[in-house]
């Protein structure tokens, strides 16, 4: 087979997966909610209907109404505006955590599943230790080092769920390993990093990207939690975590005005989990057939309700 | 079950080990230099040095950690940077919050998610277990914080029922005002949590439908719902036994969150606030308790589901 060929074969496999994807309501509504919150951070870039610093002091706590769609702060700033602004935060820190995962965990599960009996053994003990470590408090533990930031928040979040990504990801490379069309491979002469490229990755595959669903889902809390606590966003920067500390000593007078960066977060969140679950659903072919019955639960989720 | 408790035990002391080995190294190593941090900025070189030495810095590595696992042994985790006090009477004095914060929590989770869990998968396919299962979904996805707010604006401001902040200062000289005042930040982990968990309940029991002896009890004469609670809720149990390690982890963390956004006097607060002040020697000792408490309680959780699940015994 050419090369071309099969890559027309795994693209047309791969539209095949988004339209079951797409089928689903989960997955519909997954793809709908990360896509506009990735179109909110890309318009941030450009355009928000205020300059979300902009402080006016006469425009105070403006309830929501026109032009202020959703009201003012305490500083005036147009709270739409700040949370416009605040995606471009939420989408940075979910993807870059999401490279870090993917990285550790493909290198940890590669580890774990393909070397020597002794290295993969130490491997899997060490991935079963690590993943006891909360990723809020391995934020902590960095953000006492260098001071709270973003960066912080991207680390230990990407730390802690590469490490659960091999977790899950390592049993599964190790079943493929075993497969017949493997061994085929192996026996009609090709290298064990073409091995891994055509017939490893693209079987794991589905079960890394709901993993990094999930993960990205995490990242969102983690970045509101610890910018809530002082130490992810610079106070400069746009956040819904920030937000909700700056309106929460407000909370008594302005109760209305919390409602929107937590309802962001909420529905960010709820649109990866979702999104994590629908793939599970149109890539896993056991679950495919009987659909809904017996959904195990999740295998693993790393501890951050922040 | 005896060979599998040692097994796991020696998993466990070698996860406290590397868990102790990783804070100390982390904190010790990275940040440079700890006495010229406690030393400040106009500090001469004979300062930093006196320091150094008072710490126990300018020994050498292993020792240090030797040394801190030492004191650990019996019960000295180290002094605060600031203050002086000891780092343990600290702990278990804001334990005092923490704990039966935890404890609430974990009761408010499992009322949750046990009834409700169940519910949504017998109505699996009815409006009301979807209904169920949508509303789990959306609460597992709240920020703990904006959940806290939203319960303050609720039972604080509007209905005036609880306190929306603090923590009495007689603390449980007080029995009355300090169960109070900790009703919503418990409330608020458990809520989350529990709808966490909600959904574990909901598929181990979808599970448990499907098993071949609650479908026989069923075929014995029990209508469905008997034959899941004679014979299938126990299993339900165990795999609700085998998440709740996860759960504390999960209530750990929501603790911080939540004593902060409710000024309780808890150990969280108290870790953010020694990250911010940077009391190295205090955070390692923080940390080292939190992570050894999540580890001990998974290894609890291990023996405990392995002693109580039949399936499990039968396998040695």
């Amino acid at each position: 087979m050419t090369g071309r060929q099969e890559g027309i074969r795994s693209a047309a496999r791969r539209q095949g997966r988004l339209r079951r994807l797409w089928a689903l309501s989960t997955g519909r509504f997954g793809l709908i909610v990360v896509a506009v919150v990735a179109l909110t951070a890309l318009l941030s870039l450009f355009w928000t209907p205020f300059d979300p610093a902009h402080v006016d002091i006469d425009a105070r706590w403006l309830p929501p109404g026109w032009p202020h769609l959703l009201g003012t702060d305490a500083a005036g700033r147009d709270i739409l505006s700040l949370i416009i602004a605040g995606a471009r935060t939420t989408v940075f820190v979910a993807v870059s955590s999401g490279v870090i995962a993917t990285v550790i965990g493909i290198a940890l599960a590669a580890l774990g599943a393909l070397t020597a009996r002794w290295l993969r053994e130490t491997v899997a003990v060490l991935v079963d230790i690590l993943i006891a470590f909360p990723v809020l408090l391995v934020a902590m533990m960095l953000a006492a080092i260098w001071g709270g930031s973003l960066w912080v928040v991207v680390w230990s979040v990407g730390i802690g769920f590469g490490v659960s990504i091999a977790r899950v990801t390592r049993p599964e490379l190790r079943r493929v390993l075993h497969t017949e069309f493997v061994l085929a491979g192996r026996a009609s002469g090709l290298t064990p990093a073409q091995n891994l490229r055509r017939h490893l990755l693209p079987n794991v595959a589905p079960v890394f990207f709901v993993q990094l669903s999930w993960a990205m889902a995490i990242a969102v809390l983690a970045e509101a939690g610890l910018s809530y606590l002082g130490l992810g966003a610079a106070v400069t920067d746009p956040s819904w975590g920030l937000l909700l500390k700056d309106l929460q000593q407000y909370l008594t007078v302005h109760p209305v005005a919390v409602l929107w960066p937590g309802l962001a977060i909420t529905l960010t969140v709820l649109g990866l989990n979702l999104l994590g679950d629908g793939l599970r659903e149109a890539t896993d072919p056991t679950l495919a057939r009987r659909r809904g019955r017996a959904r195990s639960a999740r295998t693993h989720q790393p501890e951050l309700t922040a | 079950m005896i060979r599998y408790a040692l097994t796991r035990l020696v998993l466990l002391l070698v996860g406290l080990v590397v868990a102790s080995a990783l804070i100390f190294l982390t904190l010790r190593v990275l940040p440079g230099d700890v006495a010229q941090l406690i030393a400040g900025t106009n500090s001469t070189p004979q300062q930093i040095a006196t320091y150094r030495e008072q710490l126990g810095l300018d020994r050498p590595l292993p020792l240090q950690y030797l040394d801190w696992i030492g004191g650990l042994a019996h019960g000295d985790l180290g002094r605060s940077l600031l203050t002086g006090t000891p780092v343990v009477d600290e702990l278990t004095q804001k334990a005092q919050v923490t704990l039966p914060l935890g404890i609430m929590s974990l009761v408010i989770a499992l009322l949750v998610a046990l009834p409700f869990g169940v519910l949504s998968a017998m109505w699996r396919g009815r409006g009301a277990g979807t209904g169920l299962s949508v509303g789990a979904q959306a609460v597992a996805a709240v920020p703990v914080v904006w959940a806290g707010m939203m319960l303050v604006v609720v039972f604080a401001v509007w209905l005036g029922w609880l306190p929306a902040q603090g923590f009495p200062r007689a603390g449980w000289q007080q029995p009355v005002l300090a169960l109070r005042a900790l009703i919503l930040p418990a409330l608020t982990i458990g809520v989350v949590e529990g709808a966490t968990l909600m959904r574990f309940v909901r598929s181990a029991t979808l599970q448990a439908v499907g098993e071949d002896y609650v479908r026989t009890a069923a075929a014995k004469g029990l209508t469905r719902t008997q034959a899941l609670i004679r014979h299938g809720l126990p299993s339900v149990g165990l795999s609700v036994v085998t998440v709740l390690g996860l759960q504390v982890a999960g209530i750990v963390v929501g603790a911080v969150v939540v004593e902060q956004l409710f000024s309780l006097p808890g150990i969280g607060r108290m870790l953010v606030s020694d990250v911010f002040a940077r009391d190295l020697p205090k955070v390692q000792g923080e940390l080292l308790v939190l992570t050894g408490f999540v580890l001990i309680v998974g290894f609890a959780v291990d023996l405990v589901h392995r002693a109580i699940d039949p399936r499990q015994r039968e396998a040695g």
